[in-house]
């Protein structure tokens, strides 16, 4: 698994990335009561903001953290947002895309380096 | 870019052009007097740079680094102890949740009871024997008959009819105990001072807590036999085993409950002894924010401000009779120039509730339109959130009086889309009070 500087992070899944955000992230957010995800199908650059995600108290930008395709998004996010408080790095999940180039992942944080950030 | 950890967190995580993920913030729970709020949809939600007074909430640092100018009150090492998250807030170290979390602190409260630390507010004496009389000077309120051992919700107007802030008075026999928000307490203090004789004492020795909740009652008939007597908005001054406490039955949530000032140095110890009680749970400002949203009550900075008439935000029932035009005590308050033809002829724009449609909350800012492609805002939010209660956003906003009818159909700008929203009755949860 691989993290950004905006507490996502991006699992393998064949060959496209899964990608949600951190544990931390969503600790730090508060319970999550709305998600607006991009449309299946849409092209992203790097640090489009693709997701907005709303907090009780406070409305966040997800960012597109590579360039690429949004290949799926995860619908159930529409009726149980709170998915994101109870299983950021499972259920919760945000959407799936194929990215431009592959490579630029291994480029992204690894876990300890994560960790090491937000400590 | 990668965040050097030398450099404290809130300068780090809000470069200018940050529009990532935003922690735990006071941004939007801290008002300021001024009116820097009314900017366009997200722009005055996450886009805002830097504050002075801004944070983002990140643990595991140092406080002492992180706030150095901030106020502690006395329950400050208990919220540490309970695991809250402290935000800054109106100049105070807060607790803006638990390990609860907001959303469940709430539903906690309304089921429950909720104990909240609310020590920021000020608390003050106006002595003499005319402070009732002085003080309707500058608050459109029957204060002289309020009866002795009762409490009444009031404002400081200005000039030009604004609002300067909003208080509760109590009326204790030989004087008035009022408290006033945590953001204007100095300037309420100054703005007293410089226009009443009588002596304005601030109580600067005594924490301030709120038990709020239909078991609020039983809990602290515990500690306090005769609060099981008293009504909604009765005060009185009780000995107990944690000295003398000013108790009033009231609050800011739409719940029945108390609020409880006690000495500094008794105040750990009464708070234990109501969190003790398996119905109570401390509560931190982030559901205080949404029990409040719910009930249709104004927060100052954002619902209310100087910009704001009483008659505009719905508060004329907080102007009795006997201040209105033919009333005895008629005008005699900052603005009643204003105010009174206001009452009597209403105003041109109303504060209402509005319920959008859909999950997505519509925040302060949001401005508002009449119809999906209309060019001009025809108002716009004060406040908004998601409501866990109703489950469902709720927001309160100003709007032309012509559209402030329930079931008016209007529009809000979410982040560049028009999204559906309906002018809806006040509260949004029935109070629950002990009339």
């Amino acid at each position: 698994m691989k993290f950004t500087e905006e507490h996502e992070w991006l699992r393998a899944d064949g060959d496209v990335f899964i990608v949600g955000i951190t544990e931390y992230a969503a600790e730090q957010l508060g319970d999550v009561v709305f998600v607006e995800l991009p449309e299946e199908g849409s092209d992203v650059k790097k640090d489009d903001e693709i997701v907005v995600i709303e907090s009780v108290k406070v409305a966040s930008d997800i960012k597109a953290p590579l360039d690429g395709t949004i290949i799926a998004v995860n619908d159930k996010l529409g009726d149980a947002p709170a998915l994101v408080n109870e299983d950021p790095l499972g259920e919760g999940w945000f959407f799936k895309m194929r990215i431009d180039d592959a490579s630029a992942v291994e480029a992204l944080m690894d876990e300890a380096a994560y960790k090491a950030m937000i400590s | 870019m990668p965040v050097p950890k030398e450099q404290p967190p809130w300068q780090t995580l809000r470069p200018k052009d940050h529009r990532g993920i935003e922690l735990w913030r006071e941004a939007d729970l801290a008002r300021r007097r001024d009116n820097d709020l009314r900017q366009t949809d997200r722009e005055g939600i996450i886009g805002r740079g830097p504050r002075p007074n801004d944070d983002a909430g990140m643990p595991g640092k140092p406080h002492e680094a992180r706030m150095p100018e901030l106020k502690r009150t006395a329950l400050y090492e208990l919220h540490q102890e309970l695991g809250a998250k402290m935000v800054p807030f109106a100049g105070y170290e807060m607790p803006v949740q638990y390990p609860l979390g907001v959303m469940k602190e709430h539903l906690h409260t309304r089921a429950a009871a909720g104990l909240f630390d609310v020590s920021h507010m000020g608390q003050v004496i106006l002595g003499g024997t005319d402070a009732a009389a002085q003080l309707e000077t500058l608050v459109p309120a029957n204060i002289v008959g309020l009866g002795e051992g009762r409490q009444r919700y009031g404002l400081f107007t200005n000039d030009e009819g604004g609002i300067l802030d909003d208080l509760m008075i109590a009326n204790r026999g030989d004087h008035l105990f009022l408290v006033v928000n945590a953001a204007c307490k100095d300037a309420d203090v100054a703005h007293m001072r410089a226009n009443l004789s009588c002596p304005v004492e601030v109580v600067d020795d005594r924490a301030l807590l709120a038990l709020q909740g239909p078991a609020a009652e039983a809990v602290l008939a515990d500690i306090v036999p005769e609060a099981s007597a008293m009504r909604f908005m009765d005060v009185i001054i009780a000995d107990s085993a944690f000295g003398d406490l000013w108790i009033s039955r009231s609050g800011y949530t739409g719940e029945d409950g108390f609020e409880i000032s006690v000495t500094n140095k008794q105040a750990v110890a009464l708070a234990r002894a109501l969190l003790a009680h398996d119905d109570v749970e401390p509560i931190g400002l982030g559901a205080r924010d949404s029990l409040r949203l719910e009930a249709g009550l104004c927060l100052y900075g954002n619902d209310i401000d100087t910009g704001t008439s009483p008659v505009e935000a719905g508060l004329s029932w907080s102007i009795q009779k006997v201040r209105r035009t033919g009333g005895d005590r008629s005008g005699g308050f900052p603005g009643a120039e204003r105010t009174l033809p206001e009452l009597e002829n209403g105003a041109s724009r109303h504060r209402v509730g509005l319920a959008p449609e859909g999950r997505a909350p519509m925040r302060d800012g949001t401005q508002l339109f009449d119809g999906e492609t209309a060019a001009e805002p025809i108002g716009h939010v004060t406040s908004g959130a998601f409501g866990p209660t109703v489950e469902r956003p709720v927001s309160m906003g100003y709007v032309p009086t012509a559209m402030s009818e329930a079931g008016t159909r209007l529009f809000g700008e979410v982040r560049g889309k028009r999204m559906p929203v309906t002018v809806a009755d006040l509260p949004f949860t029935p109070a629950n009070f002990k009339r």
